[in-house]
């Protein structure tokens, strides 16, 4: 006996009630350039959204939007079901328990110990005593294989461990959110391919909901569910691995296969742009 | 002629720009101070006791130092001054006066603003280019009653201590010379200034402390949450913000003393 069809508008309230992340016509100009143009994202809840580009794509700014660093010139992000664009400074107190982020420099505070840094949110947010505070930063050093370093300095750790306490301190509330900007930037394969382990590991045991900001096309492929890929501040594609591999859109081609644009380097343009004046006969 | 017309206009753009931005995290650091705690987001103790260590304490020394030279320089052209008129004594109310009204805030502020001023905009220039700023905001942190609100008060608590420290020390290095040209004992010295310094005079130099406290803190904040290019610009703003907050301080020194002397 097959199950009776949902009604259009019971779909889409279950479409709606499992997305994590809905970004809508997100737009934002600078000095003129337009930096994200009518951007439209939603990420599933459970899923890890690999965000992709080149350098000046607009993916940073996408991930600032997300994060409530910074207010886009319009559109709205929606987090778990609450617009994050227009909250008031209270409100936002309480949203940002949600969210963990690992910041591509790890951004450790220099003058607090690992343990202290992996404290800070549970201190904002929480009334644990120190003693509780301790074992549950210990628990998550554990986690990202960084246990008995909870006492050294930021600047005494190697740039793979100083990501791996990064995300210890991200992830100490355990929030259904978790962003990474470019996990992967200046560590090593073997390191890097640890952090994606531990990546995919999150989600599977917490059921995080994933948004990785990357460049890095072997690490994309091994950790999204979905890939996004930005060009000029607009979205190219979305879609599954797969899907993203067989595209046959030159530009998605050329991002994958390290091309260069053709129309990167206009001898015409480049020289208007050198000496102010119009070369163009 | 167009193109500095245009400069000019942009430089007073950022500049208000700049002084409206001083107003509001002023305001806001007022706010978390006073509010932070019913809003269950209070400005950290420790924060403001590690503030108050590192502005005053460490600051101590090189106040003692300076003050008591200065002191001592005053002494030495009052001195020689008042020589021709045979009124050597009273240099003891000139002193008295000059440095208590004067001279105290404003070595303090100058030595504060050099030291803790650059000090202040460095970190948290840094913590800007290397993303901290960025962390404090998504754990739910606000950046200014994290670090603006707790250096402001740690400010405005040292500074009028370690003026009063100046003051005193001031007076001590003058006392020491006059002593040692006089032969007028040190106890008396310090006991005829005591006498000399009035409540207004005291309160006057106390005031313009915590007036050089604000502008250290408003202007080393702004510039360490403006910085951007890396190293260098972290190096460029700790100078900018120096040379803002000695030069705020002189005028506001001037202005400060202008009016007080018009009540």
């Amino acid at each position: 006996m097959s199950r009776p069809q949902q009604r259009p508008s019971q779909q889409k309230d279950k479409n709606e009630s499992t997305l994590a992340i809905r970004a809508s016509n997100l737009l934002t100009h600078y000095d003129g350039r337009v930096i994200l143009n009518n951007v439209s994202l939603d990420v599933k809840q459970g899923e890890i959204m690999v965000i992709m580009g080149g350098s000046g794509s607009g993916k940073s700014t996408l991930l600032r939007y997300m994060l409530g660093l910074e207010k886009p010139s319009s559109g709205h992000v929606e987090l778990l079901g609450k617009d994050i664009t227009h909250m008031g400074d209270n409100e936002l107190h309480q949203m940002m328990k949600n969210i963990g982020v690992s910041f591509q420099g790890g951004a450790l505070f220099g003058s607090m110990s690992v343990a202290e840094n992996i404290q800070l949110p549970l201190k904002e947010h929480t009334k644990l005593d120190q003693k509780t505070m301790q074992i549950m930063s210990q628990m998550k050093l554990e986690v990202v294989n960084m246990a008995g370093f909870e006492n050294l300095m930021p600047s005494q750790l190697s740039g793979g461990m100083v990501k791996r306490a990064a995300l210890a301190r991200a992830i100490i509330l355990d929030p259904p959110l978790l962003f990474f900007d470019e996990p992967s930037a200046g560590l090593d394969p073997v390191v890097s391919a640890e952090l994606d382990e531990l990546i995919l590991r999150l989600r599977d045991a917490m059921n995080m909901t994933i948004v990785v900001v990357t460049h890095e096309l072997e690490s994309a492929f091994k950790i999204a569910d979905r890939i996004t890929i930005l060009d000029q501040g607009e979205i190219l594609m979305c879609g599954t691995v797969d899907e993203v591999r067989n595209s046959d859109n030159q530009r998605i081609y050329n991002l994958l296969n390290r091309q260069p644009h053709a129309d990167a380097v206009n001898g015409d343009e480049y020289l208007q742009r050198l000496t102010g004046e119009n070369v163009k006969k | 002629m167009k193109q500095k017309i245009e400069q000019l206009g942009k430089h007073t753009v950022n500049a208000l720009e700049e002084l409206g931005y001083a107003v509001s995290l002023l305001y806001q650091s007022l706010y978390w101070l006073v509010l932070g705690k019913f809003q269950r987001q209070p400005v950290n103790l420790h924060l403001i006791a590690t503030q108050m260590m590192q502005i005053g304490v460490s600051a101590t020394f090189i106040v003692v130092v300076l003050c008591f030279s200065v002191g001592m320089m005053l002494a030495i052209q009052g001195l020689e001054t008042l020589k021709p008129y045979g009124a050597q004594t009273q240099v003891v109310t000139g002193i008295a006066l000059a440095v208590s009204r004067e001279f105290a805030a404003l070595i303090t502020g100058i030595i504060v603003a050099g030291r803790s001023g650059s000090a202040i905009a460095a970190r948290i220039g840094t913590m800007q280019e290397s993303q901290e700023i960025d962390a404090l905001r998504v754990i739910g942190i606000n950046p200014v009653r994290y670090l603006a609100a707790p250096a402001l008060l740690a400010m405005v608590l040292v500074m009028p201590v370690l003026t009063l420290l100046g003051m005193i020390m001031g007076m001590l290095g003058a006392s020491v010379y006059t002593f040692y040209e006089l032969g007028m004992p040190i106890e008396i010295y310090m006991s005829r200034s005591f006498d000399v310094i009035s409540l207004t005079d005291l309160l006057q130099g106390l005031s313009k402390s915590i007036l050089f406290a604000v502008l250290i803190v408003l202007i080393s904040v702004i510039n360490g949450f403006q910085v951007k290019g890396g190293a260098e610009g972290v190096g460029l703003v700790t100078t900018r913000s120096v040379v803002m907050s000695i030069s705020a301080i002189v005028i506001a020194d001037m202005l400060f003393t202008f009016f007080i002397t018009r009540l």
